[in-house]
């Protein structure tokens, strides 16, 4: 998915209005034995990674299954505390699956509303963040760095903010959208009706795949059969 | 295949004198409701600065202007642009002010006025189109600048011309409101 999020922020630093759509996030999961050889901590209900980074599982990671079940926060689906469940040697070999922690609605809050470097860590690394903001009011895109015509989705979402803001009198002015489901502006995110993505151009031996590229390059990818937008799903179809 | 990078959206256009009547029933009312000229001149900015503070995105979305650097500029896009889109007209601006903070805005044409002949007898300081003040004034304030918007002429007071008079005070402080970094 090319666009990840959609955050529209007042003029005072509150989210008003914020589109999350699904991120491809780098999870890993590992058979463990006792000890395990990752410090884990406790930080703010979930259980994150603190140091012993190694094949894929990053510090910062949180534990976000153990044994195939879901963890609740920093409880184990069975309702047991996860870092006494770690602790405990006759519960192993375990499984624990790894990965970037989904942001809550509070750290979307703060992400939107102080919008600082640091906290571009929380987002997946290859990506790029595009702001527009005329009467005070934000509008933020994070899309892949790699989709062209971000600058005219964002023309787009602030007309379907205007319209928003003009159509409905009972709309006051820098209080929180609600929407059902995600609206139009989740439809033209999705739908990346303004151009083509233009994804970086292959080299001139053309090895489309090779170095972890998961597309075409733009050549190959003028030669393939057209594509479709899917009716149901929203997403682009190879014929 | 060409698309242009901002693309104009379809209006939807509606009887015009549609909208002038609703606005003249609107006046009307007020006056009813209000014995004073003033408390209905008053209403109709307050209500023109509701609309403002909403318009002005739809126009900021719409027309693509850049960033102003100089009050005449303002001024001048508020004439050729904004009052050109929503009303479709085009009054010319003049100066006031050596100091360069006092515009007027000359309507010849203002549709709506159309269908009034006269004020009536009771209210010699109505100002009809005092909505128009308050949408501008309300416009202004939502891009950090404030700005006293008045009728100077008024046809229907008998004067030759309509005249908006903008005075823009000091600019307000953007600073307020930005995060700290």
């Amino acid at each position: 998915m090319a666009i990840f999020s959609v955050y529209v922020v007042n003029k005072a630093g509150g989210l008003i209005y914020q589109l999350d759509s699904y991120a491809p996030r780098a999870e890993a999961e590992k058979t463990f034995s006792y000890p395990l050889d990752l410090l884990l901590k406790l930080h703010d209900e979930r259980v994150l990674v603190a140091f012993g980074q190694r094949d894929g599982i990053r510090v910062g990671h949180a534990v976000l299954a153990i044994n195939g079940m879901d963890v609740n926060g920093k409880y184990t689906a069975d309702g047991k505390e996860v870092l006494e469940y770690l602790g405990n040697p006759a519960n192993y070999p375990v499984s624990i699956r790894f990965g970037r922690p989904r942001l809550t609605s509070n750290e979307k809050l703060m992400l939107a509303s102080m919008f600082h470097s640091a906290y571009l860590s929380l987002l997946p690394l290859n990506s790029s963040v595009l702001v527009l903001g005329n009467t005070g009011s934000d509008f933020v895109v994070l899309a892949d760095p790699r989709q062209a015509g971000i600058d005219s989705l964002l023309r787009k979402i602030y007309e379907i903010y205007s319209d928003f803001a003009l159509k409905n009198p009972f709309y006051s002015l820098e209080m929180p959208i609600s929407v059902q489901g995600d609206g139009q502006v989740g439809w033209y995110s999705r739908a990346s009706l303004f151009t083509q993505p233009s994804w970086a151009p292959g080299p001139s031996w053309c090895g489309c795949f090779a170095g972890g590229r998961s597309q075409p390059c733009w050549l190959h990818r003028s030669l393939q059969p057209p594509r479709r937008l899917c009716s149901s799903c929203n997403a682009w179809q190879w014929c | 295949m060409s698309r242009p990078a901002h693309g104009r959206p379809e209006y939807h256009k509606i009887n015009k004198d549609l909208f002038v009547l609703t606005y003249g029933a609107l006046v009307a009312q007020l006056c009813k409701d209000y014995e004073k000229d003033e408390d209905v001149n008053k209403y109709l900015d307050k209500m023109g600065y509701g609309i403002g503070t909403r318009l002005v995105e739809d126009f900021l979305a719409r027309s693509c202007v850049g960033r102003c650097h100089s009050y005449s500029e303002i001024t001048d896009i508020i004439a050729q642009v904004a009052f050109k889109m929503y009303l479709g007209i085009t009054p010319s601006v003049t100066c006031n002010n050596s100091s360069r903070n006092e515009f007027s805005l000359i309507l010849d044409k203002n549709p709506l006025v159309e269908f009034v002949e006269e004020l009536p007898a009771g209210r010699s300081s109505l100002c009809y189109c005092n909505l128009l003040c308050g949408i501008i004034r309300g416009a202004l304030e939502m891009v950090h600048l404030a700005a006293d918007v008045t009728f100077l002429q008024d046809r229907l007071k008998g004067d030759s011309v309509t005249e908006i008079g903008i005075t823009f005070l000091k600019k307000l402080d953007e600073k307020k409101y930005r995060r700290k970094k």
